[in-house]
């Protein structure tokens, strides 16, 4: 059994060429959008917009201007799926569709998918979406085809500056926390880990270094699996329909009482008291 | 901001909307049927059978909407049986999943009941209805089986829809626990009113069935408007996204016209008729399309956060 592989994207080193990109439409026969007429979409040098169906791979471009631009710097993430752990996708899968393959990344089977979309709505990084070319739900398989064939995932291979790593999750997690350590030796006392241990969702296995608030990268703080509302929510249904049994008994009997006192209130007049 | 702001749409939309608004109504109908089949009286019947009725179609009509909104309809089996294995697939802590099951149990329960409520009417002249197994099914212990098992799938079909969006990442959706609970209680309310309106439209409903029916629904939207306030209040700062085009229709159309406008119209005296009641009726059910218009579009225009511009 193979050991958890994955990402360990260092965003300080990303310079936004987008060679993660293109190497993953490339190696996954991804389409362009529109036949490669993309529109321009004004969010920096960001034309790709989101992950979806069929860009597995994003570059997002922050731009940190201050009021007067006398202070500015950019950010580039190259954001993907970060086959969770606790996979929030696979957990509420309902065809069992999401599968974890044998090196702990998290697959979706396209030939069982039945495209009822809960994955889209349960991932909490937006990662998911529906490949319009097969109608399924799709994103990165971490190139789950070259893994078994003992490759580094395209984008990796691809990456000129090594901002996207690849390797055991043990031995990317060590890299990760001494390049933390040589950045807060340097003054960028904001370099920290995003998903490199267990309390974002077990850990994800693509995690990210990141030099500010995760929200300034689009990344949620905090997320959490949607069955934490499970309980609870079931709970008050069930409450719910036990008052609606109530209400509904109360209301015969309501109704029985006052055909009960109509009739004695007739009986006088019938009686001709 | 609420971690839910993150996540893209699963653009769940009029398929969605309707399957919800039906499958409320067939829930919450086949409840109210077999409360009356249970505690109710003779001159009930005919409530009790539009009730059985209504379930069966709008079982199947919810089957096939949710059919249809999948990206892969010939793939709804799917849901029900593993396609690698043969074997049946269920996942308890997944609301779809034990929904669909949920739903095919309903359709089973609700064709049943409707199958013996035919019988028993006698006004459908077909050969099968005539048959001993299928007159069983709406007398004696068969009929109470079935109504005691078929209401609790209805009441399940009716609120797990909320539960089902409550178990997401959206915005909305999953800021509160309350979803089930009112979608629940709207499925009362839309029920009743779909009853009277039916049982008046055949004309041969006793009075006093569609005077309960009114009391009844008259409760499920004081629920209703309890659970919806409750619902805002518990969303928190997330309740800003509904400031704006959709706090307006859940404002003036679920609460306005859908709840307040019905409560009162209801109560007014009359000298004669149930031509109010009707009115009602058709403000309720508007209310309670709206209310699952308004909370399903609402979260879905709200999308994942990308490139852009920031303060340092």
């Amino acid at each position: 059994m193979p050991e958890p592989m994955g990402f360990y994207t260092d965003t300080t080193v990303c310079i936004g060429c987008k060679a993660c990109e293109v190497a993953c439409k490339e190696w996954n026969q991804l389409p362009a959008r529109e036949g490669g007429r993309v529109e321009m979409s004004g969010d920096s040098y960001d034309n790709t917009c989101t992950l979806s169906g069929t860009n597995w791979r994003h570059v997002k471009f922050i731009e940190q201007f201050s009021e007067d631009r006398s202070q500015g710097r950019w950010l580039m993430m190259s954001d993907v799926c970060k086959h969770c752990v606790r996979a929030p996708c696979l957990e509420v899968c309902p065809t069992n569709a999401i599968i974890r393959t044998e090196f702990d990344t998290v697959l979706i089977q396209s030939d069982v998918c039945n495209g009822c979309r809960l994955c889209i709505a349960a991932c909490p990084f937006g990662v998911i979406d529906i490949n319009p070319a097969s109608n399924t739900a799709q994103k990165c398989t971490l190139c789950y085809d070259r893994l078994q064939a003992g490759m580094k995932p395209a984008c990796a291979q691809a990456c000129p500056t090594d901002s996207i790593r690849f390797g055991p999750i043990r031995e990317l997690r060590v890299l990760a926390q001494q390049r933390v350590q040589q950045l807060h030796a340097l003054g960028e006392t904001r370099a920290r880990l995003y998903g490199a241990d267990e309390d974002i969702l077990g850990g994800l296995n693509a995690f990210y270094l990141l030099v500010d608030e995760p929200e300034t990268y689009g990344l949620p703080r905090k997320p959490r699996l949607p069955t934490r509302n499970l309980f609870a929510s079931a709970a008050l249904s069930t409450a719910g329909a036990a008052l609606l049994g109530l209400l509904g008994l109360v209301s015969l009997r309501r109704r029985r009482v006052g055909e009960v006192a109509q009739a004695e209130a007739r009986a006088p007049e019938r009686f001709g008291v | 901001m609420s971690d839910t702001f993150f996540t893209s749409s699963p653009h769940w939309v009029w398929y969605i909307v309707w399957y919800f608004f039906v499958g409320g109504i067939a829930g919450c109908g086949f409840f109210i049927a077999a409360l009356l089949h249970f505690f109710g009286r003779p001159e009930d019947r005919r409530v009790v059978q539009l009730g059985y009725y209504v379930a069966c179609v709008g079982a199947l009509v919810s089957g096939a909407l949710l059919t249809l909104d999948l990206n892969r309809p010939e793939r709804f089996w799917h849901m029900l049986v593993q396609s690698h294995t043969g074997t049946p697939m269920l996942k308890s802590w997944s609301p779809m999943s034990v929904g669909a099951w949920g739903l095919m149990l309903f359709g089973a329960f609700a064709t049943m009941a409707a199958l013996g409520a035919a019988a028993e009417e006698g006004r459908w002249r077909l050969k099968p209805l005539g048959w001993r197994p299928v007159g069983a099914l709406g007398r004696g212990i068969p009929a109470a089986v079935i109504a005691g098992a078929g209401s609790l799938c209805g009441l399940f079909l009716a609120g797990y829809t909320g539960v089902l969006l409550a178990v997401t990442n959206r915005p909305l959706w999953a800021d509160s626990q309350l979803l089930g609970a009112l979608f629940l209680f709207s499925g009362a309310s839309t029920a009743a009113a779909t009853l009277i309106l039916l049982a008046r439209w055949r004309g041969e409903s006793h009075p006093a069935s569609l005077q309960w029916l009114a009391r009844f629904d008259r409760g499920a939207l004081g629920l209703e408007l309890v659970t919806l306030v409750a619902f805002v209040v518990s969303l928190g700062p997330v309740a800003r996204v509904l400031v704006g085009w959709w706090g307006l229709v859940l404002l003036v159309g679920v609460v306005g016209a859908g709840i307040v406008a019905p409560l009162v119209l209801e109560r007014r005296p009359h000298a004669s008729g149930h031509g109010h009641l009707a009115q009602a009726a058709a403000l309720v059910l508007v209310g309670g399309f709206l209310l699952r218009v308004a909370l399903i579009l609402s979260s879905n225009e709200i999308h994942a956060v990308g490139s852009g511009v920031t303060r340092p």
